[in-house]
């Protein structure tokens, strides 16, 4: 079997280090300073190897994508960082994932903490049969958080730009909306705890292009004061709406494992790699 | 963060976290109380049985054929009541199978969707009425009926009428159980009959019959444990005349019947009798029990197959 | 292929099916057929001296007052009994116990508790709860023990109920920072409501028309007094008055047992309809 290509693994210093034109200053420290860094991840499903030895810095206060073809492991790797694959039965994980210095997965990390500062936007909206009100106010509720709702449930609702289409009506059922403002509701729903980082897992995979265009508006709006990982298999949105695009793909074993990364613009006009260029230009995957 | 108002993350959640132990505690205790329940079933019958079986050897009770807890000289041979309790079960079967799977096969091959949606509420229906009814239906109509036209000597009491009315009261289980086993078979079955040009009727009886059978089976052995359990409908339709014979048109005396015969009276809780109600009851458990197993063993194995 | 083959292929084919089509027509003519026996029969008894007397040895004079109450009162109880044991059991086997041997055996566990007969949970009750626990033939220990012999039916319902959620609920709360019991609690439980709902008021039916356990627990047949304390009082039950009147020979006692199976069977159809009601509207606004 032949190697692999050798796959590019940057030091984390490498990531931040092409700052974008018109960076500020503090982008190049927050690169400096990652929000998360993963080192070594590799993941498995019982016997399977879905991910192999991934390290990436995901920088603070910047939009992230994952992307690569299905099936790379992208959603896995997403998942592995606020521990939703805890739940799938048989999931094991090698490597190192520290958010903000600390281990995600160090016995001493309270998961249920850690959700709270990782939020995560799933790939099919998933409201809940409340009101929309309801719907945001779920995760401050959890908190025991008495005062203040109505504010901060407002403020989320603005944030996630559906103030607007939904104030007057907060009591109807958040099932009622369109796809696309369901999407803003879960939207405003992970924001209202006021995370520090939101995982996106294709969030725009089930909208119709006008929503995903608001979305990726958001998106940009939404940087201002979260740190933004999106997994997405649409190149198009990657190029659009990150700064920074991490490329995935599967080995012969079908363990994803990243061929490339670094800023959008470099992975989609001068990929390093062949396979990526291959991929952004549309030739597989 | 700038520019967004910060929730403040209170202690609640850590005294949140502290519930969580005592509330898996009581939804883990909530559970047992099936196992708690079980174990507990058991062990009363056995206890209590054991107290009658001090005074009637076993050997006597399992292999005696001729029972008479109320008249002298006592004699405590559960075979007959085995026996009746059978007979009504196998009436209840051969009227409760055939009409049960044919229906079945009707909802699930043959039926339009919205035909299905008036008929499956109707057999729920049927399933939901009290079995006391059931005996009631018997009496005034079944057994009546069966006098007017073919059984002008049929007595007030026969294992027959109890056996027709417990088969109506089992149709609808049988009918919903088959009707699952025959949903389990993949489409792809059916489809690969229909291509080849096989008629419905085909279809259904060398493809679908046979790739659902121990699901078929599984409803008919739970049938069976319903009509050895049924008691209402059976006291009030075949009497309480404990006799060996399998002769439909007597009168005979179930298990059931017995415990409620025993229950009624003001028969003192020393007495064999009561005793001996222990033991019908242990045999009677003893009996719908394997029965469930083997039913849940034949479910099993055809999930094991299709899914 | 020659088409006399044909031809008898599609007669047997629509003989078949006319057949299948009789066997349900079967089961709706014995529908028709007993709703109509027992209207004829006791749908002139149905009045209101029959709703506020006691039984009595005279059939027209004869009411179920005593025998409604106690349904009532052991309904309302059973009611209350298995709503929290049921769904908590249920979310305990959903969400908490996993896919071990543990697991496995409690639930196998509670199919087989389903499938035990009526009359041996009367057998367990006396033994355990009139006669053990020193309850007496009271309302109280024919509740009990009714519970237990429409846990099982609980549990599987509202465990049911729990699988029928979506697992993006579970994940929406989870990735919220929903501690398990949170995430229980405040989504899934509010999801499943109108099954869990629905599943106990159709259980809680089955209880109401439930007779042989009863038998063993001491519910007399001649209760002349409304029973007022469940712990102590002798008590009837509409079954119970059904069965003790529809024994006796005088065409007069059926017919009122006839009314009595009238009353019953529209306290069953309230019931129902009640749970028809409650999933309607809980379900409304869930539509995944």
């Amino acid at each position: 079997m032949n190697e692999r290509e050798p796959v590019t693994k940057p030091s984390v210093s490498q990531i931040g280090a092409s700052a974008p034109s018109g960076a500020t200053e503090a982008t190049s420290a927050s690169s400096k300073n990652p929000a998360l860094l993963l080192e070594n991840v590799s993941c498995w499903y019982g016997g399977f190897r879905a991910v192999r030895e991934v390290s990436l810095a995901i920088p603070r206060n910047k939009v992230t994508a994952l992307i690569g073809p299905s099936g790379c492991g992208k959603s896995t790797l997403l998942r592995s960082i606020n521990r939703m694959n805890d739940l799938v039965p048989g999931f094991r994980m090698e490597g190192e994932i520290a958010f903000e210095g600390t281990s995600v997965h160090a016995r001493a990390t309270d998961v249920i903490d850690l959700r709270r500062r990782v939020g995560m936007v799933f790939q099919k909206p998933n409201p809940f049969p409340k009101s929309i009100f309801e719907n945001v106010a779920f995760g401050l509720r959890l908190l025991g958080e008495t005062t203040g709702i109505d504010a901060l449930v407002e403020e989320s609702l603005r944030a996630a730009a559906l103030w607007d289409e939904v104030k007057d009506k907060l009591d109807q059922p958040g099932l009622s909306l369109s796809g696309g403002q369901q999407q803003r509701l879960c939207i405003a729903r992970a924001i209202a705890i006021r995370p520090e980082v939101i995982l996106m897992d294709e969030p725009c995979s089930a909208l119709d292009p006008k929503s995903t265009l608001q979305i990726e508006e958001l998106m940009r709006k939404l940087i201002r004061d979260y740190t933004i990982v999106i997994v997405t298999h649409n190149m198009q949105q990657a190029a659009r709406a990150s700064d920074y695009t991490v490329f995935l793909t599967m080995g012969d074993d079908r363990a994803g494992y990243v061929v490339e990364q670094g800023e959008t613009g470099k992975i989609f006009t001068a990929p390093q790699q062949q396979l990526t260029a291959d991929y952004v230009s549309g030739r597989f995957g | 963060m700038a520019g967004v108002s910060t929730v403040h993350r209170p202690d609640s959640a850590a005294t949140t976290r502290r519930g969580e132990g005592l509330i898996e505690f009581l939804l883990r205790a909530s559970a047992a109380v099936g196992i708690v329940t079980t174990v507990g079933i058991i062990t009363v019958l056995v206890v209590e049985a054991l107290f009658f079986f001090v005074e009637v050897p076993p050997v006597d009770f399992f292999t005696g054929t001729r029972w008479s807890a109320s008249i002298l000289p006592y004699a405590f041979g559960v075979i007959p009541l085995v026996t009746s309790t059978l007979l009504i079960a196998f009436i209840a079967l051969v009227l409760a199978v055939p009409l049960g799977v044919l229906a079945a096969v009707w909802m699930s091959e043959f039926a339009s969707q919205r035909v299905r949606l008036i008929i499956k509420p109707i057999l729920e229906i049927l399933a939901g009425i009290p079995t006391i009814v059931y005996g009631f239906f018997a009496i005034t109509v079944i057994t009546p009926l069966l006098k007017a036209t073919i059984l002008p000597d049929l007595g007030t009491f026969s294992a027959l009428s109890a056996g027709i009315v417990v088969g109506i009261l089992v149709l609808p289980l049988v009918a919903s159980l088959t009707e699952d086993a025959l949903r389990a078979v993949p489409r792809g079955l059916r489809e690969g009959s229909y291509a080849l040009g096989a008629t419905r009727w085909e279809t259904v009886r060398r493809v679908l019959l046979p790739a659902a059978l121990s699901g078929i089976a599984a409803a008919v052995i739970l049938a069976m444990s319903r009509a050895v359990g049924e008691t209402m409908a059976v006291v009030l339709a075949a009497g309480t005349n404990p006799q060996l014979t399998l002769n439909p048109t007597e009168s005979v005396q179930t298990m059931t019947a017995f415990i409620v015969q025993i229950s009624l009276g003001d028969t003192p809780t020393e007495s064999i009798q009561f005793k001996a109600l222990f033991a019908v009851g242990a045999t009677l458990f003893a009996i719908t029990f394997t029965l469930n197993l083997i039913s849940a063993w034949l479910v099993a194995r055809y999930r094991n197959v299709y899914e | 292929m020659s088409s006399q083959t044909t031809t008898r292929r599609k007669v047997a084919n629509a003989l078949f099916g006319l057949l299948a089509f009789l066997a349900i027509f079967a089961s709706l003519v014995t529908l028709v057929a007993l709703l109509i026996d027992v209207v004829a029969r006791g749908g002139s008894s149905v009045d209101l001296q029959f709703f506020t007397s006691a039984p009595s040895r005279i059939p027209a004079k004869a009411g179920i007052l005593p025998a409604l109450v106690g349904t009532l009162w052991v309904t309302t109880l059973v009611a209350i009994m298995t709503f929290p044991i049921g769904v908590a059991a249920a979310i305990y086997l959903e969400e908490y116990a996993g896919r071990g041997r543990w697991s496995r055996l409690l639930r196998i566990n509670i199919s087989n508790l389903a499938g035990v007969p009526s009359i041996v949970y009367g057998i367990f009750g006396l033994a355990l709860f009139v006669r053990l626990l020193g309850l007496g033939r009271t309302v109280f220990a024919a509740a009990l023990t009714l519970s237990l012999l429409i846990l099982p039916v609980v549990i599987i319902s509202s465990m049911e109920a729990i699988r029928a959620v979506p697992p993006s609920q579970r994940e929406a709360a989870y990735a919220l920072g929903a501690t398990r019991w949170q995430m229980v609690r405040r989504a899934l439980l509010p999801a499943a409501a109108p099954g869990i709902l629905t599943g106990i008021v159709l259980a809680v039916g089955r209880a109401v028309g439930e007779t042989a356990p009863l038998i063993l627990i001491g519910a007399v047949t001649f209760v002349t007094f409304v029973p007022v304390n469940p712990f102590e009082d002798k008590y009837t039950v509409l079954p119970i008055q059904i069965f003790n009147w529809a024994g006796r020979p005088q065409a007069a006692f059926q017919e009122i047992s006839a009314a009595a199976i009238l009353v019953l069977l529209v306290l069953m159809f309230l019931l129902n309809l009640v749970a028809v009601i409650l999933r309607a509207r809980l379900s409304r606004t869930i539509q995944w």
